[in-house]
């Protein structure tokens, strides 16, 4: 008897030991400073990212691997002196969870921007908020158009290819290339999905689209839509999901012996992850192999292509700061995203404000990249890489090599090809300016 | 005269003056007692909120939110003895009746949109009231979970009206202009927020005093006996559902107002489920006890996550750990605390109490 009320009292003790430190940790009530996130040794960027969930396979890399490239730079002196703190939180790519995390980043870990957030639906929740709460909403991990709107959202800049451009030059691949068959569509049911099938559609002849299924992340079933588009007799499928759901499709199609050529968006066709996702869904029955042909797009060097520059510097520096990321197109993605943040901050100066980064986006040519087009950012349009490459797997799944010339346009203007030249990057692999 | 000084002593009071006599009116009359309280409170929260940050704000609003939908649950599982394990589902509906509202008419007055959101919340209670009426203990429990899966798959279906799984956002609600173009977005979500929780508090505190009370904890305790005092227990159960709804409804509305969008995925099973726990780890049947159990629930997740990122573990455990941590937690406190915080404090409170009786001499004696 005794005991149990010592321990219930202890137990009230530490209840309250435990509500007295989450108060005292979130810090007294103070108005922002012009520059908050800024000290004269540190700059602290927020970012919300699928670390858990049905997103999380492959996209769980790219926050590190942008922090790995953080560490090079604060090695290497940091940004005039400032360390770059990197805080990612996990949003589980539930549009519920994120509004609470970017407030909690922004009111109470006093970010100076958010980097890299990702998910179209997970973003859309909350690109009003840091809208209202002017706080730089930098390079976007999605390609919904929706970040190009600088009247209504003047903060927010994308940064990888928009899907409806990507839906185009993939489409005009499918009509150059493998025309006369039947197409089907395959496409998660928001903002992601919609934007690309807008893109598809521009080139596409209606004609040939004899399917188009749509899925949810919440449902991991996707038989009903795949022997739908077996049913219409679609010999072409493109497919706007994330990996874990190409994953779930290739298999489901192989199970119904449904072989058509698969061609994926970027963001869900990397092959060593979706390797590694067929092998865990199937317990080992199925591999690399499936994912045999599928055509795909870049705006980046392509992952297995050891002698360029770029993959050679961002290799070296993912296997010395973050040796255990492998090496695939999601940590090549999370690199590149985290070296044009590093140019960005670096040409607003020594003494960046929130205001200063973005009008230096609109106004400045960020240039010597590892990008394969440049950056479409001005005052007119947020919108980052203008274009791609379309590239198809080899025989063995697991390697992706160029199939057409880098192509350029906008969301509704022509497509061309894209005549610059690549760069290289400079001996510190830091941006200069 | 003298008349008058030996009514007074009469009267059992030993504060004859007339702020003693206020004192004893206030003191006899649950509502006057209730409101005090709250009033109290209120005070208490306008000073704190001025002194905290924003995001103390914002999570204030949560802790009001999920109190007011605790207080509900309460209510219809402590005080009438039915488990729902639906009750998500009912702050889904009262999200999307005020997101629907806000995207027809923007600037609905928030009153207003919180009002329809309540009563066509109430109105699904009843009529899922009425079809679970005759349901107990794991089939009532297997209905209402089924109303949980279900509801936001209706979301899904006709997404055009509903959004889908990207929800339909919200803008947050503006400050009215007499406070100043730069108040503060956070403070007064909170402070509306928390006005609705102590108005639902001080309603469902009166009523668990009156008949209507009774009558629940009749209906819980005893069926038959119920029915031989003369009390309806179908209608009973019925007004417990409704009255519980309700409040989900109004605890949902202004979820939608505090997430700014109204989701499938921010009222998925385990909403319910984690509305069950603050219940239960808060005190079952206690008002008080859901505004401990809503603190659990709002502030223990921002512990455990701060916790797993101080030590360097690999992502795959430390990605996990804030959930585990939960758990583990979950347990201990029900191991330490069967009755739930309020019990337990009610139970040090009245062993104290008893305590300090024994050494002090009674009043009167000698």
């Amino acid at each position: 008897m005794k005991r149990r009320m010592a321990l219930r009292w202890a137990a009230l003790a530490g209840l309250a030991a435990i509500l007295a430190a989450c108060g005292g940790a979130t810090g007294a009530g103070k108005k922002e400073a012009s520059a908050p996130g800024i000290t004269p040794n540190s700059i602290t960027i927020g970012s919300t990212q699928p670390l858990t969930g049905v997103a999380a396979p492959g996209y769980d890399e790219i926050a590190p691997a942008s922090e790995a490239y953080f560490k090079y730079v604060n090695a290497h002196g940091g940004v005039f002196g400032r360390k770059i703190n990197y805080d990612y939180l996990d949003d589980g790519y539930n549009p519920s969870e994120t509004p609470p995390l970017t407030r909690e980043l922004v009111l109470q870990d006093h970010v100076f921007a958010m980097f890299s957030a990702l998910g179209t639906p997970t973003h859309l929740s909350v690109v009003s908020y840091l809208n209202a709460e002017r706080v730089p909403d930098l390079f976007v991990s999605s390609g919904c158009d929706c970040w190009s709107e600088p009247s209504k959202y003047p903060w927010t800049f994308g940064w990888q290819p928009d899907y409806t451009i990507e839906g185009k030059i993939l489409g005009q691949y499918v009509k150059q290339k493998l025309s006369g068959q039947q197409v089907g569509y395959f496409y998660q049911d928001d903002e992601f999905g919609l934007d690309g099938v807008k893109g598809l559609d521009r080139q596409i002849p209606s004609s040939s689209v004899v399917s188009r299924q749509d899925y949810v992340t919440t449902n991991t079933n996707v038989g009903p839509q795949i022997a739908a588009l077996q049913a219409a007799g679609a010999k072409v499928v493109v497919s706007f999901s994330v990996p874990a759901f190409t994953a779930l499709a290739l298999l489901t199609a192989a199970t119904l012996n449904y072989h058509p050529t698969w061609v994926v968006s970027n963001v869900g066709s990397d092959p060593p992850t979706l390797a590694g996702l067929l092998s865990s869904f199937s317990k080992g029955a199925a591999g690399g192999a499936l994912v045999a042909g599928m055509i795909s797009d870049a705006y980046l060097p392509l992952v297995s292509d050891s002698s360029n520059a770029w993959i050679k510097l961002f290799k070296g520096i993912v296997q010395k700061y973050a040796p255990t990321l492998p090496w695939d197109g999601n940590v090549l993605y999370g690199v590149s995203q985290a070296y044009t943040l590093v140019q960005a901050l670096k040409a607003a100066g020594r003494n960046p404000t929130r205001a200063t980064v973005v009008k230096i986006l609109e106004t400045k040519k960020l240039t010597g990249g590892p990008g394969l087009v440049p950056l479409g950012f001005s005052q007119k349009s947020h919108l980052g890489y203008e274009g791609v490459e379309v590239v198809k797997a080899g025989a063995s799944g697991s390697q992706q090599s160029a199939v057409s010339p880098i192509y350029v346009t906008t969301n509704t203007g022509k497509i061309t090809v894209y005549q610059g030249k690549a760069t290289e990057p400079g001996s510190s692999g830091v941006p200069s300016n | 005269m003298s008349s008058e000084k030996v009514k007074r002593s009469v009267a059992g009071s030993h504060n004859p003056t007339r702020w003693g006599s206020i004192w004893q009116g206030v003191a006899s009359r649950p509502l006057a007692r209730h409101g005090l309280f709250a009033v109290i409170v209120a005070a208490a929260v306008l000073v704190f909120s001025y002194e905290v940050g924003a995001y103390t704000d914002y999570e204030l609003t949560g802790v009001a939110i999920f109190a007011i939908a605790a207080a509900g649950l309460t209510v219809l599982t402590g005080v009438n003895g039915q488990i729902s394990l639906g009750h998500g589902a009912l702050m889904a509906v009262g999200a999307y009746t005020t997101a629907l509202l806000l995207e027809w008419h923007s600037n609905l007055l928030m009153i207003l949109v919180m009002a329809v959101s309540v009563a066509v919340t109430a109105i699904t209670g009843l009529f899922f009231g009425v079809a679970a009426a005759r349901l107990r203990g794991p089939y009532l429990a297997g209905v209402t979970l089924t109303l949980a899966l279900a509801l936001p798959q209706l979301a899904l279906h006709f997404s055009s009206i509903f959004a889908g799984e990207q929800g339909i956002p919200i803008n947050p609600p503006a400050a009215p202009g007499w406070l100043g173009v730069n108040f503060s977005l956070e403070q007064w979500l909170a402070w509306v927020a928390v006005a609705a929780a102590l108005v639902t508090l001080v309603l469902l505190a009166n009523l668990l005093r009156s008949w209507v009370g009774r009558a629940l904890r009749a209906v819980r305790d005893d069926e038959v006996a119920a029915m031989l005092a003369g009390i309806h227990v179908g209608r009973t159960r019925v007004i417990a559902f409704v009255i519980s709804a309700a409040c989900a409804g109004l605890a949902g509305s202004l979820f939608a107002y505090w997430l700014g969008l109204a989701a499938p995925g921010g009222f998925s099973v385990i909403l319910s489920l984690q509305l069950l726990i603050a219940i239960v780890i808060g005190g079952l049947g206690s008002l008080v006890g859901a505004v401990w159990g809503a603190l659990f629930l709002i502030l223990l997740p921002n512990l455990t996550g701060s916790l797993a990122t101080a030590f360097n573990l690999p992502s795959s455990i430390s990605n996990n750990l804030p959930q585990a941590i939960f758990g583990a937690v979950l347990v201990l406190a029900v191991l330490a605390f069967p009755r739930g915080i309020q019990g337990g404090l009610t139970r040090l409170g009245g062993v104290g109490l008893a305590r300090w009786r024994q050494r002090r001499p009674l009043r009167g004696s000698g």
